[in-house]
């Protein structure tokens, strides 16, 4: 094992949560080595069950989906692209009733699909087709069996994770009204595995906080309702839109760092109890032994993570509480993070958190990140698929970072399998000897 | 607007992106939005390539767009210039930059770079991805051979005694199916042949490279998807002869050893004899005698489709069921084949088309792509991959050429593997009823973990007649891999009859009315 600062002897002492402003900021410009939005299409579909997502898009829309996800693992996944074709642009076919047509040919074919989203792409924005139009048009033809919404997961409008965020927000207006004098509810928004809904469900039900729904539901019949008593807390931190569009609600945002690792949840948990008024007594006995149980599983992999420089190349916006969770709770040393925006806002707890003189690079020159990356030299790089096997082939080890996105790595139950994400790279380089 | 569930090609600047990773030397300027970086994994990730694509992206997004989108593009190759020093460069724009019509080719033109600049217009709206790599591979080598291009009407010399032959193999690219095995197994050949390889391209080619393709005394076209509108400038530009057998499979193999050869003005024999084939013999051997009359359905890019089908029929002994194609381009030549085997060709690129093709003929196996594997997956039939688009296991770390004589040998091994070995297959018709060998049980060579074969009625539409328990009964003693195919037939016959009722008796009316 290296031995850098954090490390005396046997004894690792993890960098320390500064709550000093000595970060150090940079914003780049230049190539974006990332997804554009409609890749949250890959999870969306699975957790929304009764959904379908329509890409109005090309050819590169229908290709950029099944490549990203290798989705010829589904019999018929609930996503298509409708592609659009030089009829279409000559104007010799009207895009609209072109669409009205496929959505029909769609619905037949599937009457088990309850919630149609038109999902706008690059090649319908620069053409400005109307999607919402076209959404309020199918929605008056095919309701109440069927409801239609739209939103953009276009590459010039998102980035990756800003997919589910746009796809969120443009679910919120559907979201029934609490009653009046409706008891509060606590709302948590962004997509999560099963497993981690039921376990968080478990903890907010020892911590006596009943009324507690998650959005997006796995089906969209079940939509939660909002009003002025509801209570949100982030589980991702890429939701900018969907948090503006629950507050214009009147739901009230609750600040808190993200559910990764075992400070980071419990911490995250901490938010909600303080809003809920629960006593501190009873926060540590419901929480303290999947705390300590957390730390348990954490220790092995302190062992073989602590010291080691990591360097983010920006993805999905979650490199900022995943940096935080490898500084501060496994004693990493952060070379470079960097993210494709940064909401100063929702992530305020988190830079507080950060390690002193961390440096934060918000946007992307790949060229010039790859140069700073090779110059550098960290011990792991977590990067996208286009990036990793060549730097792997030239002898940095990388960790994919879109797995980050699609396994289950919040709550206290996770810390430790989100852990050995970042492990699992550095010990199968010292396992191959040939 | 066509509704798409899964695309066989992607965007023909996939396709350009194919050649110029293929080569050395060549940098791609794409105009292109954000997100459209996606298309680096296809190399990394699916063919595992140890360096990126040399691909720059611009990625531009919305706020670009009300500003200056042209500058953004002359910076992106500006500095691609600078920073990867090409010799070579390929200039355009992704489908959402088509349209807002920025002209790449001039822009860079206007940076007066001291390197050939190729502008290619790919029409997103219109073509796919084979399209977008044959016609980058025709403008770039249109532009880098036109300099030594003899004048108008030239004729070949013909060449003096003694001195050996040389040719071009035109058409391999990046992300190929086989296509780095193929090569090795064609070099091979061509050694034995006494005719020297040129240039292969693009796979592996500089700018330098194409520039002397005109060199050469006649072209191989390996992948005429890629390959064969370059040949043709070739031909017409340079006089050069070009070799269209694509040899895959033992016949065809054999027909382009005397194509070669012809051309060359070599002695065929060693090639012909050089490598033993040990996929004939095996077909020779009794225990093929259970392959004759298996069902095939094939479908695949053109080349391989039509390859594929010759060898089943010619060199297994199969009859083709099913033929078809993707590839739009080569519909014509797909169509001929059909004729051969007294079918009618599919051309489509709507996998749900070629689902329900299979679905109805019910073949006894499936060669097709990466999505016919999934289709006959979901049937319960065998299959086995003989095109692209590719997927990370169309890249084997192992030789395994398609083309060629070991190329015939792999084809042996891959098509016949899934299918059940011949005593099996007896046993299973003989000992329906025994409880641990019996048709629901999966295939022994398929391991204890493969999944039971659903009832071939489970995927087709359901039952319209009523069937006589006893005549339930005796469509479970025929084999289950045609009993999809009996229950239908027996209740289109029942139907054209008006019969109400089907009995044993209608069972067996129908198998005598619809056998050969």
């Amino acid at each position: 094992m290296s031995a850098g600062p954090n490390t005396l002897g046997e004894v690792c002492i993890p960098a320390k949560p500064l709550m000093r402003d000595d970060l150090r900021f940079a914003a780049e410009r230049g190539q974006r080595e990332v997804f554009c939005g409609l890749t949250g299409i890959i999870w969306l579909h699975r957790k929304i069950q009764d959904a379908f997502f329509l890409v109005v898009g090309s050819r590169t829309c229908a290709h950029l989906i099944q490549s990203a996800a290798g989705v010829m693992i589904f019999a018929e996944p609930r996503f298509a692209t409708a592609i659009i074709d030089e009829r279409d642009l000559a104007g010799l076919a009207d895009a609209n009733e072109e669409l009205d047509r496929v959505v029909t040919q769609l619905l037949a074919r599937r009457p088990d699909i309850k919630l149609l989203f038109l999902v706008g792409s690059c090649p319908s924005e620069v053409i400005k087709l109307d999607l919402s139009r076209a959404a309020l048009r199918l929605s008056g033809r095919f309701s109440p069996q069927v409801r239609v919404l739209n939103y953009s997961g276009s590459g010039i409008e998102t980035t990756f994770t800003q997919g589910e965020d746009a796809c969120l927000a443009s679910l919120v207006p559907s979201l029934p009204t609490q009653p009046q004098g409706a008891a509060a509810n606590l709302l948590v928004v962004g997509a999560l595995a099963d497993v981690v809904e039921d376990q968080m469900s478990t903890l907010f039900t020892g911590l006596g906080i009943r009324n507690v729904q998650f959005f997006p539901p796995r089906r969209s019949t079940e939509l939660p309702a909002v009003g002025p008593q509801t209570r949100f807390l982030l589980a991702q931190p890429f939701l900018a839109d969907t948090a503006r569009a629950l507050e214009e609600r009147g739901a009230k945002h609750l600040p808190a760092p993200f559910p990764l690792g075992a400070d980071g949840s419990r911490a995250w948990l901490e938010a909600a109890a303080s809003a809920w008024g629960v006593e501190a007594a009873l926060f540590t006995r419901v929480t303290q032994p999947a705390y300590e149980r957390s730390q348990r599983s954490l220790a092995r992999y302190r062992e073989q993570l602590c010291g080691k420089r990591i360097f983010f190349f920006p993805d999905s916006q979650l490199e900022i509480p995943l940096a935080r969770f490898l500084a501060t709770e496994l004693g990493m040393q952060l070379v470079e993070v960097g993210t494709p925006f940064l909401h100063r806002a929702h992530l305020a707890a988190e830079l507080g958190l950060l390690p002193a003189g961390t440096q934060l690079v918000e946007g992307q020159h790949v060229e010039n990140q790859l140069d700073r990356c090779h110059a550098a030299r960290p011990d792991l790089v977590v990067c996208g698929l286009g990036l990793a096997n060549p730097l792997e082939a030239q002898g940095l080890t990388t960790k994919w970072s879109i797995e980050l996105v699609f396994t289950p790595i919040q709550g206290f139950n996770q810390a430790a399998d989100l852990a050995e994400l970042f492990a699992r790279p550095l010990v199968r380089r010292t396992r191959l000897v040939a | 607007m066509q509704l798409t569930v899964w695309t066989y090609e992607g965007p023909p600047h996939v396709g350009a992106m194919r050649i110029a990773t293929a080569m050395r030397d060549v940098h791609y300027v794409l105009h292109a939005p954000q997100g459209d970086t996606y298309a680096d994994l296809l190399f990394t990730m699916i063919e595992r390539l140890p360096r990126r694509p040399p691909v720059t992206y611009t990625t531009f997004q919305a706020r670009d767009l009300g500003g200056d989108t042209a500058g953004l593009f002359q910076r992106a190759v500006q500095e691609a210039y600078d920073r990867f020093a090409p010799k070579a460069m390929l200039v355009g724009a992704s489908c959402t930059a088509e349209l807002i019509q920025d002209d790449p080719g001039g822009l860079a033109r206007a940076l007066k770079l001291p390197i050939p600049v190729v502008p290619l217009e790919l029409p997103s709206y219109q073509k796919k991805e084979n399209w977008g790599a044959a016609e980058t591979f025709y403008q770039i080598v249109r532009t880098l051979a036109s300099p030594d291009a003899p004048p108008p009407g030239f004729k070949r010399p013909a060449r003096e005694p003694g001195v050996r032959a040389s040719c071009n193999i035109l058409g391999p690219t990046a992300l190929g199916f086989r296509h780095r095995d193929d090569i090795r197994a064609v070099t091979q050949i061509l050694e034995q042949l006494q005719v020297d390889v040129s240039v292969i391209a693009p796979l592996g080619a500089t700018p330098a490279d194409l520039a002397r393709l005109g060199e050469a005394d006649f072209n191989i076209v390996l992948y005429p998807e890629t390959g064969f509108q370059a040949a043709q400038w070739l031909a017409r530009t340079f006089d050069q002869p070009a070799v269209k057998t694509v040899p895959i499979g033992l016949g065809a193999t054999r027909e382009f050893i005397a194509e070669v050869a012809a051309l060359a003005g070599t002695d065929p024999t060693p090639a012909l004899h050089g490598a033993p084939s040990h996929s004939s013999w095996y077909s020779h051997s009794v225990d093929s005698t259970y392959l004759t009359g298996k069902r095939v359905f094939v479908f695949g890019d053109a080349t391989h489709a039509i390859a594929a089908a010759r060898i089943a029929a010619q060199e297994l002994g199969f009859t083709v069921v099913g033929l078809g194609t993707y590839g739009r381009e080569f519909a014509r030549e797909v169509r001929e084949a059909a004729k051969i085997y007294g079918i009618e060709a599919l051309i489509t690129d709507d996998y749900l088309q070629v689902e329900a093709k299979v679905a109805e003929l019910q073949p006894e196996l499936v060669l097709g792509t990466q999505m016919e594997r999934h289709i006959a997956k979901r049937l319960g039939l065998p299959c086995a991959v003989i095109s692209a688009p590719v997927h990370v296991q169309d890249f084997p770390a192992r030789y395994s050429p398609q083309m060629g004589f070991e190329g015939a040998n792999v084809i042996f091994d891959t098509w016949v593997h899934p299918l059940m070995m011949g005593l099996e297959e007896h046993l299973l018709t003989m000992f329906r009823g025994d409880f641990e060998f019996n048709d629901a049980a999966p295939a022994s060579h398929l391991g204890s973990t493969a999944t039971a074969r659903p009832d071939a009625q489970s995927s087709a539409a359901p039952a319209v007649r009523v069937w006589a328990p006893e005549a339930e009964k005796e469509l479970g003693k025929i084999p289950f891999f045609v009993r999809g195919k009996a229950r239908r037939n027996t209740e289109r016959f029942a139907a054209e009859r008006a019969v109400d009722l089907i009995t044993v008796e209608t069972l067996y009316d129908a198998k005598a009315h619809y056998s050969r």
